[in-house]
Protein backbone atom coordinates (compact mmCIF):
# COMPACT_ATOMS: atom_id res chain seq x y z
CA UNK A 1 0.00 0.00 0.00
CA UNK A 2 1.38 3.36 -0.99
CA UNK A 3 2.39 5.93 1.57
CA UNK A 4 0.02 8.54 0.27
CA UNK A 5 -2.91 6.23 0.83
CA UNK A 6 -1.85 5.43 4.38
CA UNK A 7 -1.40 9.11 5.17
CA UNK A 8 -4.84 9.82 3.80
CA UNK A 9 -6.37 7.13 5.96
CA UNK A 10 -4.55 8.40 9.02
CA UNK A 11 -5.75 11.95 8.41
CA UNK A 12 -9.28 10.70 7.91
CA UNK A 13 -9.08 8.77 11.18
CA UNK A 14 -7.81 11.78 13.13
CA UNK A 15 -10.53 13.95 11.73
CA UNK A 16 -13.23 11.45 12.66
CA UNK A 17 -11.77 11.02 16.16
CA UNK A 18 -11.91 14.77 16.75
CA UNK A 19 -15.53 14.88 15.67
CA UNK A 20 -16.43 11.99 17.94
CA UNK A 21 -14.54 13.50 20.87
CA UNK A 22 -16.31 16.84 20.47
CA UNK A 23 -19.68 15.11 20.28
CA UNK A 24 -19.00 13.02 23.38
CA UNK A 25 -17.83 16.12 25.26
CA UNK A 26 -20.94 18.11 24.32
CA UNK A 27 -23.47 15.36 24.88
CA UNK A 28 -21.69 14.35 28.07
CA UNK A 29 -22.41 17.69 29.72
CA UNK A 30 -26.01 17.45 28.64
CA UNK A 31 -26.26 13.97 30.13
CA UNK A 32 -24.72 15.23 33.37
CA UNK A 33 -27.17 18.11 33.58
CA UNK A 34 -30.14 15.84 32.93
CA UNK A 35 -28.79 13.18 35.29
CA UNK A 36 -28.39 15.64 38.16
CA UNK A 37 -31.80 17.11 37.42
CA UNK A 38 -33.53 13.73 37.39
CA UNK A 39 -31.73 12.53 40.50
CA UNK A 40 -32.40 15.68 42.52
CA UNK A 41 -35.83 16.29 41.09
CA UNK A 42 -37.36 12.87 41.41
CA UNK A 43 -36.18 12.30 44.98
CA UNK A 44 -38.07 15.39 46.09
CA UNK A 45 -41.25 15.03 44.04
CA UNK A 46 -44.39 13.71 45.72
CA UNK A 47 -48.14 14.20 45.70
CA UNK A 48 -47.89 17.33 47.83
CA UNK A 49 -45.83 18.95 45.07
CA UNK A 50 -48.95 19.05 42.94
CA UNK A 51 -51.60 19.63 45.62
CA UNK A 52 -50.15 22.25 47.96
CA UNK A 53 -48.88 25.77 47.57
CA UNK A 54 -45.55 27.29 48.54
CA UNK A 55 -44.85 26.36 52.17
CA UNK A 56 -43.16 28.54 54.76
CA UNK A 57 -39.60 27.28 55.13
CA UNK A 58 -39.46 24.23 57.32
CA UNK A 59 -42.95 22.84 56.65
CA UNK A 60 -44.32 20.67 53.89
CA UNK A 61 -45.76 22.17 50.77
CA UNK A 62 -45.73 22.10 47.00
CA UNK A 63 -45.76 24.04 43.78
CA UNK A 64 -49.47 24.05 42.98
CA UNK A 65 -49.74 27.84 42.96
CA UNK A 66 -46.69 28.15 40.71
CA UNK A 67 -47.89 25.45 38.31
CA UNK A 68 -51.34 26.99 38.02
CA UNK A 69 -49.87 30.49 37.64
CA UNK A 70 -47.56 29.32 34.88
CA UNK A 71 -50.38 27.50 33.09
CA UNK A 72 -52.66 30.55 33.35
CA UNK A 73 -50.13 33.01 32.01
CA UNK A 74 -48.86 30.70 29.28
CA UNK A 75 -52.41 29.96 28.21
CA UNK A 76 -53.29 33.64 27.90
CA UNK A 77 -49.99 34.40 26.15
CA UNK A 78 -50.67 31.69 23.57
CA UNK A 79 -54.32 32.62 23.10
CA UNK A 80 -53.33 36.26 22.55
CA UNK A 81 -50.08 35.68 20.70
CA UNK A 82 -51.05 32.91 18.29
CA UNK A 83 -53.70 34.74 16.23
CA UNK A 84 -51.55 37.87 16.02
CA UNK A 85 -48.48 35.87 15.06
CA UNK A 86 -50.44 33.77 12.59
CA UNK A 87 -51.95 36.74 10.81
CA UNK A 88 -48.69 38.70 10.75
CA UNK A 89 -46.81 35.63 9.50
CA UNK A 90 -49.46 35.17 6.84
CA UNK A 91 -49.08 38.76 5.73
CA UNK A 92 -45.32 38.24 5.46
CA UNK A 93 -45.53 34.89 3.71
CA UNK A 94 -48.41 35.65 1.34
CA UNK A 95 -49.06 39.34 0.86
CA UNK A 96 -45.85 41.13 1.77
CA UNK A 97 -43.52 38.73 0.04
CA UNK A 98 -42.59 40.95 -2.88
CA UNK A 99 -42.78 44.26 -1.03
CA UNK A 100 -40.15 46.43 0.57
CA UNK A 101 -42.32 46.75 3.66
CA UNK A 102 -42.26 42.96 3.98
CA UNK A 103 -38.50 43.08 4.18
CA UNK A 104 -38.63 45.71 6.92
CA UNK A 105 -41.24 43.81 8.93
CA UNK A 106 -39.27 40.57 8.63
CA UNK A 107 -36.14 42.33 9.87
CA UNK A 108 -37.97 43.87 12.84
CA UNK A 109 -39.46 40.51 13.71
CA UNK A 110 -36.03 38.92 13.64
CA UNK A 111 -34.80 41.55 16.08
CA UNK A 112 -37.77 40.87 18.34
CA UNK A 113 -37.12 37.15 18.03
CA UNK A 114 -33.57 37.44 19.26
CA UNK A 115 -34.16 40.24 21.77
CA UNK A 116 -33.14 39.25 25.31
CA UNK A 117 -36.36 38.37 27.10
CA UNK A 118 -35.47 40.62 30.01
CA UNK A 119 -35.77 43.57 27.63
CA UNK A 120 -39.31 42.50 26.77
CA UNK A 121 -40.00 42.17 30.49
CA UNK A 122 -38.71 45.69 31.10
CA UNK A 123 -40.88 47.01 28.30
CA UNK A 124 -44.02 45.48 29.79
CA UNK A 125 -42.97 46.68 33.24
CA UNK A 126 -42.77 50.19 31.88
CA UNK A 127 -46.00 50.02 29.90
CA UNK A 128 -48.23 47.98 32.20
CA UNK A 129 -46.84 47.63 35.70
CA UNK A 130 -45.89 51.29 36.13
CA UNK A 131 -49.07 52.64 34.62
CA UNK A 132 -51.33 50.27 36.57
CA UNK A 133 -49.26 50.73 39.70
CA UNK A 134 -48.87 47.07 40.61
CA UNK A 135 -47.47 43.76 39.42
CA UNK A 136 -50.03 41.43 37.90
CA UNK A 137 -50.62 38.12 36.15
CA UNK A 138 -51.91 40.04 33.15
CA UNK A 139 -48.61 41.87 32.81
CA UNK A 140 -46.80 38.52 32.99
CA UNK A 141 -49.06 37.07 30.32
CA UNK A 142 -48.49 40.06 28.03
CA UNK A 143 -44.73 39.79 28.50
CA UNK A 144 -44.90 36.12 27.52
CA UNK A 145 -47.12 36.98 24.55
CA UNK A 146 -44.45 39.33 23.23
CA UNK A 147 -42.18 36.29 23.12
CA UNK A 148 -44.80 34.05 21.49
CA UNK A 149 -45.63 36.48 18.68
CA UNK A 150 -42.26 36.65 16.87
CA UNK A 151 -41.80 32.89 17.14
CA UNK A 152 -45.20 32.22 15.58
CA UNK A 153 -44.66 34.92 12.94
CA UNK A 154 -41.39 33.35 11.94
CA UNK A 155 -42.54 29.73 11.75
CA UNK A 156 -45.80 30.68 10.00
CA UNK A 157 -43.92 32.64 7.37
CA UNK A 158 -41.32 29.92 6.88
CA UNK A 159 -43.96 27.23 6.54
CA UNK A 160 -45.94 29.29 4.04
CA UNK A 161 -42.79 29.91 2.00
CA UNK A 162 -42.30 26.14 1.79
CA UNK A 163 -45.69 25.69 0.13
CA UNK A 164 -45.03 25.49 -3.61
CA UNK A 165 -46.51 28.28 -5.70
CA UNK A 166 -48.04 25.70 -7.99
CA UNK A 167 -50.54 24.92 -5.25
CA UNK A 168 -51.58 28.58 -5.04
CA UNK A 169 -51.77 28.77 -8.82
CA UNK A 170 -53.91 25.65 -8.94
CA UNK A 171 -56.39 27.16 -6.51
CA UNK A 172 -56.32 30.53 -8.27
CA UNK A 173 -56.90 28.77 -11.60
CA UNK A 174 -60.19 27.45 -10.25
CA UNK A 175 -61.22 31.00 -9.50
CA UNK A 176 -60.46 31.10 -5.79
CA UNK A 177 -59.75 34.51 -4.31
CA UNK A 178 -56.62 35.26 -2.33
CA UNK A 179 -58.26 34.82 1.06
CA UNK A 180 -59.85 31.50 0.11
CA UNK A 181 -56.53 30.23 -1.22
CA UNK A 182 -54.85 31.14 2.06
CA UNK A 183 -57.52 29.87 4.41
CA UNK A 184 -58.45 26.68 2.62
CA UNK A 185 -55.29 25.66 0.82
CA UNK A 186 -52.01 27.12 2.01
CA UNK A 187 -52.85 27.22 5.72
CA UNK A 188 -54.01 23.66 5.51
CA UNK A 189 -50.88 22.59 3.68
CA UNK A 190 -48.75 24.39 6.28
CA UNK A 191 -50.89 23.31 9.23
CA UNK A 192 -48.52 20.86 10.88
CA UNK A 193 -45.63 23.31 10.61
CA UNK A 194 -47.65 26.18 12.04
CA UNK A 195 -48.86 24.07 14.96
CA UNK A 196 -45.25 23.03 15.53
CA UNK A 197 -44.32 26.70 15.76
CA UNK A 198 -46.97 27.31 18.40
CA UNK A 199 -45.77 24.30 20.42
CA UNK A 200 -42.21 25.53 20.23
CA UNK A 201 -43.37 28.94 21.39
CA UNK A 202 -45.07 27.33 24.40
CA UNK A 203 -41.90 25.39 25.13
CA UNK A 204 -39.94 28.60 24.90
CA UNK A 205 -42.11 30.61 27.33
CA UNK A 206 -42.59 27.83 29.84
CA UNK A 207 -39.03 28.26 31.01
CA UNK A 208 -38.80 32.04 30.77
CA UNK A 209 -37.96 33.74 34.07
CA UNK A 210 -36.70 37.18 33.13
CA UNK A 211 -39.89 38.59 31.61
CA UNK A 212 -41.91 37.47 34.63
CA UNK A 213 -39.58 38.79 37.32
CA UNK A 214 -40.89 42.33 37.24
CA UNK A 215 -44.26 41.79 35.61
CA UNK A 216 -46.05 38.97 37.41
CA UNK A 217 -43.51 39.02 40.23
CA UNK A 218 -44.36 36.04 42.45
CA UNK A 219 -46.89 34.96 45.01
CA UNK A 220 -46.38 32.61 47.96
CA UNK A 221 -50.06 31.88 48.23
CA UNK A 222 -52.72 30.18 46.19
CA UNK A 223 -54.12 32.73 43.74
CA UNK A 224 -55.71 32.82 40.32
CA UNK A 225 -56.30 36.56 40.41
CA UNK A 226 -54.69 37.94 37.27
CA UNK A 227 -54.91 41.47 38.61
CA UNK A 228 -52.54 40.62 41.43
CA UNK A 229 -48.99 39.27 41.52
CA UNK A 230 -49.02 35.68 40.36
CA UNK A 231 -46.66 32.78 41.04
CA UNK A 232 -44.94 30.95 38.19
CA UNK A 233 -42.66 27.94 38.08
CA UNK A 234 -39.51 29.65 36.78
CA UNK A 235 -39.69 32.56 39.23
CA UNK A 236 -40.50 30.19 42.11
CA UNK A 237 -37.50 28.06 41.20
CA UNK A 238 -35.34 31.16 41.12
CA UNK A 239 -36.57 32.37 44.50
CA UNK A 240 -36.36 28.98 46.20
CA UNK A 241 -32.97 28.13 44.77
CA UNK A 242 -31.60 31.44 46.06
CA UNK A 243 -32.99 30.83 49.56
CA UNK A 244 -30.95 29.24 52.36
CA UNK A 245 -33.57 26.55 53.12
CA UNK A 246 -32.90 22.93 52.15
CA UNK A 247 -36.58 22.01 51.72
CA UNK A 248 -37.04 24.98 49.36
CA UNK A 249 -34.03 23.76 47.39
CA UNK A 250 -35.73 20.42 47.01
CA UNK A 251 -38.90 22.10 45.72
CA UNK A 252 -36.82 24.11 43.25
CA UNK A 253 -35.42 20.87 41.83
CA UNK A 254 -38.91 19.46 41.57
CA UNK A 255 -40.06 22.56 39.71
CA UNK A 256 -37.09 22.30 37.38
CA UNK A 257 -37.91 18.74 36.46
CA UNK A 258 -41.58 19.56 35.89
CA UNK A 259 -40.61 22.30 33.43
CA UNK A 260 -38.01 20.12 31.73
CA UNK A 261 -40.44 17.27 31.22
CA UNK A 262 -43.12 19.65 29.94
CA UNK A 263 -40.69 21.15 27.43
CA UNK A 264 -39.48 17.68 26.46
CA UNK A 265 -43.01 16.48 25.76
CA UNK A 266 -43.76 19.62 23.74
CA UNK A 267 -40.59 19.24 21.70
CA UNK A 268 -41.18 15.59 20.96
CA UNK A 269 -44.76 16.34 19.92
CA UNK A 270 -43.54 19.20 17.73
CA UNK A 271 -40.91 16.95 16.17
CA UNK A 272 -43.32 14.18 15.36
CA UNK A 273 -45.75 16.69 13.86
CA UNK A 274 -42.98 18.15 11.76
CA UNK A 275 -41.90 14.80 10.40
CA UNK A 276 -45.49 14.15 9.37
CA UNK A 277 -45.54 17.40 7.47
CA UNK A 278 -44.67 15.61 4.23
CA UNK A 279 -48.17 14.35 3.62
CA UNK A 280 -49.66 17.76 4.30
CA UNK A 281 -48.18 19.43 1.25
CA UNK B 1 -75.49 25.90 -33.54
CA UNK B 2 -74.17 26.68 -36.98
CA UNK B 3 -74.33 30.37 -36.22
CA UNK B 4 -71.58 30.00 -33.60
CA UNK B 5 -68.18 30.78 -34.89
CA UNK B 6 -65.72 27.94 -35.31
CA UNK B 7 -63.18 30.02 -33.42
CA UNK B 8 -63.54 29.77 -29.65
CA UNK B 9 -60.62 31.99 -28.78
CA UNK B 10 -59.02 34.60 -31.00
CA UNK B 11 -55.62 35.79 -29.83
CA UNK B 12 -54.82 39.09 -31.56
CA UNK B 13 -51.47 40.79 -31.54
CA UNK B 14 -50.62 39.57 -28.04
CA UNK B 15 -47.41 40.67 -26.35
CA UNK B 16 -46.33 39.75 -22.86
CA UNK B 17 -43.73 41.14 -20.50
CA UNK B 18 -41.93 39.85 -17.43
CA UNK B 19 -40.88 43.27 -16.18
CA UNK B 20 -38.84 44.64 -19.08
CA UNK B 21 -38.31 41.29 -20.75
CA UNK B 22 -40.67 40.67 -23.63
CA UNK B 23 -41.65 37.01 -23.61
CA UNK B 24 -44.33 37.09 -26.30
CA UNK B 25 -44.12 39.12 -29.49
CA UNK B 26 -47.30 40.01 -31.33
CA UNK B 27 -48.88 36.59 -31.31
CA UNK B 28 -51.99 36.13 -33.44
CA UNK B 29 -53.64 32.75 -33.38
CA UNK B 30 -57.07 31.10 -33.14
CA UNK B 31 -58.14 28.25 -30.85
CA UNK B 32 -60.84 26.28 -32.60
CA UNK B 33 -63.97 25.22 -30.80
CA UNK B 34 -63.91 21.62 -29.50
CA UNK B 35 -60.46 21.09 -30.94
CA UNK B 36 -57.12 20.46 -29.30
CA UNK B 37 -54.42 22.99 -30.09
CA UNK B 38 -50.84 22.12 -29.15
CA UNK B 39 -48.12 24.67 -28.47
CA UNK B 40 -44.68 23.34 -29.23
CA UNK B 41 -41.22 24.84 -29.25
CA UNK B 42 -37.96 24.78 -27.30
CA UNK B 43 -37.78 25.80 -23.63
CA UNK B 44 -38.20 29.52 -23.14
CA UNK B 45 -40.06 30.06 -26.40
CA UNK B 46 -43.08 31.44 -24.55
CA UNK B 47 -45.54 28.61 -24.99
CA UNK B 48 -46.28 28.25 -21.27
CA UNK B 49 -46.45 32.02 -20.98
CA UNK B 50 -49.07 32.10 -23.70
CA UNK B 51 -51.12 29.55 -21.80
CA UNK B 52 -50.82 31.55 -18.59
CA UNK B 53 -52.24 34.63 -20.29
CA UNK B 54 -55.38 32.78 -21.31
CA UNK B 55 -56.67 32.59 -17.72
CA UNK B 56 -54.70 35.60 -16.50
CA UNK B 57 -53.03 33.44 -13.86
CA UNK B 58 -49.88 35.54 -14.34
CA UNK B 59 -51.62 38.34 -12.47
CA UNK B 60 -50.91 36.76 -9.10
CA UNK B 61 -47.30 37.85 -9.56
CA UNK B 62 -46.11 41.44 -9.71
CA UNK B 63 -44.52 43.05 -12.76
CA UNK B 64 -46.06 40.81 -15.38
CA UNK B 65 -48.39 42.26 -17.95
CA UNK B 66 -49.98 41.54 -21.30
CA UNK B 67 -50.81 43.75 -24.26
CA UNK B 68 -53.15 43.01 -27.10
CA UNK B 69 -56.43 41.23 -27.25
CA UNK B 70 -57.77 37.79 -26.48
CA UNK B 71 -61.35 37.28 -27.55
CA UNK B 72 -63.18 34.45 -25.80
CA UNK B 73 -66.43 34.11 -27.73
CA UNK B 74 -65.92 37.67 -28.86
CA UNK B 75 -65.31 39.15 -25.41
CA UNK B 76 -61.87 40.58 -24.68
CA UNK B 77 -60.70 38.77 -21.55
CA UNK B 78 -57.73 41.10 -21.12
CA UNK B 79 -60.07 44.04 -20.57
CA UNK B 80 -59.64 45.73 -17.24
CA UNK B 81 -63.20 45.22 -16.10
CA UNK B 82 -63.22 41.45 -16.58
CA UNK B 83 -63.69 39.59 -13.29
CA UNK B 84 -60.74 37.17 -13.27
CA UNK B 85 -62.55 34.88 -10.85
CA UNK B 86 -65.36 34.37 -13.33
CA UNK B 87 -62.89 34.16 -16.19
CA UNK B 88 -61.12 31.29 -14.43
CA UNK B 89 -64.43 29.52 -14.03
CA UNK B 90 -64.66 29.55 -17.83
CA UNK B 91 -61.00 28.71 -18.44
CA UNK B 92 -59.67 25.75 -16.45
CA UNK B 93 -56.01 24.85 -16.10
CA UNK B 94 -54.02 21.69 -15.41
CA UNK B 95 -50.39 22.08 -14.44
CA UNK B 96 -47.13 20.32 -15.11
CA UNK B 97 -46.88 18.81 -11.67
CA UNK B 98 -50.03 17.35 -10.17
CA UNK B 99 -51.28 19.77 -7.52
CA UNK B 100 -53.82 18.01 -5.30
CA UNK B 101 -54.92 20.17 -2.41
CA UNK B 102 -54.16 18.86 1.09
CA UNK B 103 -57.71 17.60 1.60
CA UNK B 104 -59.80 14.57 0.73
CA UNK B 105 -60.41 13.47 -2.85
CA UNK B 106 -64.02 14.55 -2.48
CA UNK B 107 -63.11 17.97 -1.10
CA UNK B 108 -60.51 18.49 -3.83
CA UNK B 109 -63.34 18.48 -6.35
CA UNK B 110 -65.96 20.11 -4.16
CA UNK B 111 -63.52 22.99 -3.51
CA UNK B 112 -64.03 24.51 -6.95
CA UNK B 113 -67.75 23.82 -7.01
CA UNK B 114 -68.32 25.56 -3.68
CA UNK B 115 -66.58 28.68 -4.92
CA UNK B 116 -69.45 29.50 -7.22
CA UNK B 117 -72.63 28.17 -5.72
CA UNK B 118 -74.01 26.55 -2.64
CA UNK B 119 -75.09 23.06 -3.57
CA UNK B 120 -77.32 20.74 -1.56
CA UNK B 121 -75.32 17.76 -0.31
CA UNK B 122 -76.80 15.26 -2.75
CA UNK B 123 -76.22 17.48 -5.76
CA UNK B 124 -72.65 18.13 -4.66
CA UNK B 125 -72.08 14.40 -4.44
CA UNK B 126 -73.57 13.90 -7.89
CA UNK B 127 -71.37 16.55 -9.39
CA UNK B 128 -68.22 15.18 -7.77
CA UNK B 129 -69.07 11.72 -9.05
CA UNK B 130 -69.77 13.04 -12.53
CA UNK B 131 -66.46 14.93 -12.64
CA UNK B 132 -64.53 11.85 -11.48
CA UNK B 133 -66.26 9.67 -14.07
CA UNK B 134 -65.56 12.24 -16.75
CA UNK B 135 -61.86 12.05 -15.81
CA UNK B 136 -61.72 8.26 -15.79
CA UNK B 137 -60.85 8.20 -12.11
CA UNK B 138 -64.15 7.18 -10.53
CA UNK B 139 -63.61 3.42 -10.59
CA UNK B 140 -60.25 3.78 -8.87
CA UNK B 141 -61.36 6.11 -6.09
CA UNK B 142 -65.08 5.54 -5.52
CA UNK B 143 -64.40 3.58 -2.32
CA UNK B 144 -61.93 6.08 -0.90
CA UNK B 145 -63.40 9.49 -1.56
CA UNK B 146 -62.50 10.52 1.97
CA UNK B 147 -58.85 9.64 1.66
CA UNK B 148 -56.41 12.52 1.17
CA UNK B 149 -55.88 13.48 -2.47
CA UNK B 150 -52.15 13.53 -1.85
CA UNK B 151 -52.21 9.78 -1.19
CA UNK B 152 -52.96 8.98 -4.85
CA UNK B 153 -50.31 8.05 -7.42
CA UNK B 154 -48.92 10.74 -9.71
CA UNK B 155 -51.09 9.78 -12.65
CA UNK B 156 -54.18 9.58 -10.47
CA UNK B 157 -53.36 12.95 -8.92
CA UNK B 158 -53.17 14.48 -12.37
CA UNK B 159 -56.54 13.02 -13.31
CA UNK B 160 -57.87 14.36 -10.00
CA UNK B 161 -56.67 17.80 -11.09
CA UNK B 162 -58.40 17.35 -14.43
CA UNK B 163 -61.58 16.29 -12.62
CA UNK B 164 -61.30 19.39 -10.45
CA UNK B 165 -61.21 21.57 -13.55
CA UNK B 166 -63.94 19.68 -15.34
CA UNK B 167 -66.23 19.87 -12.28
CA UNK B 168 -66.80 23.59 -12.69
CA UNK B 169 -67.67 23.09 -16.36
CA UNK B 170 -65.25 25.43 -18.06
CA UNK B 171 -65.39 26.17 -21.77
CA UNK B 172 -61.68 26.05 -22.38
CA UNK B 173 -59.13 23.84 -20.58
CA UNK B 174 -55.43 24.65 -20.58
CA UNK B 175 -52.90 21.86 -20.11
CA UNK B 176 -49.37 22.93 -19.25
CA UNK B 177 -47.15 19.91 -19.98
CA UNK B 178 -49.59 17.68 -18.09
CA UNK B 179 -47.62 14.48 -18.60
CA UNK B 180 -44.04 15.57 -18.11
CA UNK B 181 -43.98 14.16 -14.55
CA UNK B 182 -45.79 10.93 -15.41
CA UNK B 183 -44.86 7.44 -16.57
CA UNK B 184 -45.88 6.23 -20.06
CA UNK B 185 -48.97 4.36 -18.89
CA UNK B 186 -50.34 7.33 -16.99
CA UNK B 187 -49.43 9.52 -19.95
CA UNK B 188 -51.44 7.32 -22.31
CA UNK B 189 -54.45 7.61 -19.99
CA UNK B 190 -54.22 11.39 -19.86
CA UNK B 191 -53.87 11.61 -23.63
CA UNK B 192 -56.94 9.46 -24.12
CA UNK B 193 -58.76 11.65 -21.67
CA UNK B 194 -57.77 14.81 -23.51
CA UNK B 195 -59.17 13.32 -26.69
CA UNK B 196 -62.46 12.52 -25.00
CA UNK B 197 -62.69 15.91 -23.34
CA UNK B 198 -62.26 17.69 -26.66
CA UNK B 199 -65.77 16.55 -27.59
CA UNK B 200 -67.10 18.96 -25.00
CA UNK B 201 -64.35 21.47 -24.42
CA UNK B 202 -61.89 23.54 -26.34
CA UNK B 203 -58.38 22.50 -25.31
CA UNK B 204 -54.95 24.07 -25.45
CA UNK B 205 -51.92 22.00 -24.50
CA UNK B 206 -48.27 22.85 -24.08
CA UNK B 207 -45.94 19.92 -24.63
CA UNK B 208 -42.28 19.17 -25.14
CA UNK B 209 -43.11 15.85 -26.63
CA UNK B 210 -43.50 15.95 -30.42
CA UNK B 211 -45.19 12.59 -30.59
CA UNK B 212 -47.64 13.70 -27.96
CA UNK B 213 -48.47 16.83 -29.90
CA UNK B 214 -49.07 14.82 -33.05
CA UNK B 215 -51.14 12.23 -31.17
CA UNK B 216 -53.48 14.50 -29.26
CA UNK B 217 -53.85 17.71 -31.19
CA UNK B 218 -55.85 18.89 -34.17
CA UNK B 219 -53.90 22.11 -34.58
CA UNK B 220 -50.34 22.93 -33.67
CA UNK B 221 -48.47 26.15 -33.13
CA UNK B 222 -44.69 26.21 -33.31
CA UNK B 223 -43.14 29.00 -31.28
CA UNK B 224 -39.60 30.24 -31.04
CA UNK B 225 -38.15 33.03 -28.88
CA UNK B 226 -41.53 34.53 -28.13
CA UNK B 227 -42.72 34.50 -31.71
CA UNK B 228 -45.24 32.33 -33.44
CA UNK B 229 -43.36 30.74 -36.33
CA UNK B 230 -46.08 28.58 -37.77
CA UNK B 231 -49.63 27.58 -37.01
CA UNK B 232 -51.46 24.90 -38.93
CA UNK B 233 -53.46 21.72 -38.84
CA UNK B 234 -51.28 19.30 -36.87
CA UNK B 235 -51.01 16.76 -39.66
CA UNK B 236 -49.84 19.40 -42.08
CA UNK B 237 -47.43 21.01 -39.63
CA UNK B 238 -45.79 17.69 -38.87
CA UNK B 239 -45.65 16.29 -42.38
CA UNK B 240 -45.27 19.32 -44.60
CA UNK B 241 -44.35 22.39 -42.60
CA UNK B 242 -44.17 25.55 -44.65
CA UNK B 243 -41.23 27.02 -42.73
CA UNK B 244 -37.72 25.59 -42.68
CA UNK B 245 -37.42 26.53 -39.00
CA UNK B 246 -40.39 24.36 -38.08
CA UNK B 247 -39.07 21.44 -40.03
CA UNK B 248 -35.68 21.67 -38.35
CA UNK B 249 -37.34 21.59 -34.95
CA UNK B 250 -39.78 18.75 -35.49
CA UNK B 251 -37.17 16.60 -37.14
CA UNK B 252 -34.88 17.17 -34.18
CA UNK B 253 -32.19 19.09 -35.99
CA UNK B 254 -32.12 21.69 -33.24
CA UNK B 255 -33.61 22.54 -29.85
Amino acid sequence: MSGIYRRRRLRSFIFMSLSVAATVFGVGWLALILGTLFYQGFTGIDLATFTQSTPPPGSTGGLLNAIVGSLLMSFIAVVVGTPIGLMAGTWLGEYGRHRKLGFVVRFLNDILLSAPSIVLGLFVYDVMVLSLGHFSGWAGAVALATIVIPVVVRTTENMLLLIPNTLREAAAALGATRSIIIRQVTWRAAQAGIVTGVLLAIARISGETAPLLFTALNNQFWSTDLNAPLASLPVSIFQMAMSPYADWHRLAWSGAIIITLAVLILSVTARSLQSRRGDGA
Amino acid sequence: MTSRSDVKVAINDLSFYYGKYQALKNITLPLHRNKVTAFIGPSGCGKSTLLRVLNRIYEIYPNQYAEGEILLDGENILARDVDVTLLRARVGMVFQKPTPFPMTIFDNIAFGLKLYRHYPKSELEDRVEHALKRSALWDEVKDKLHVSGTALSGGQQQRLCIARSVAIEPELILFDEPCSALDPISTAKIEELINELSEEYTIAIVTHNMQQASRVSDYSAFMFLGELIEFDVTEKLFTAPSKQHTENYITGRFG
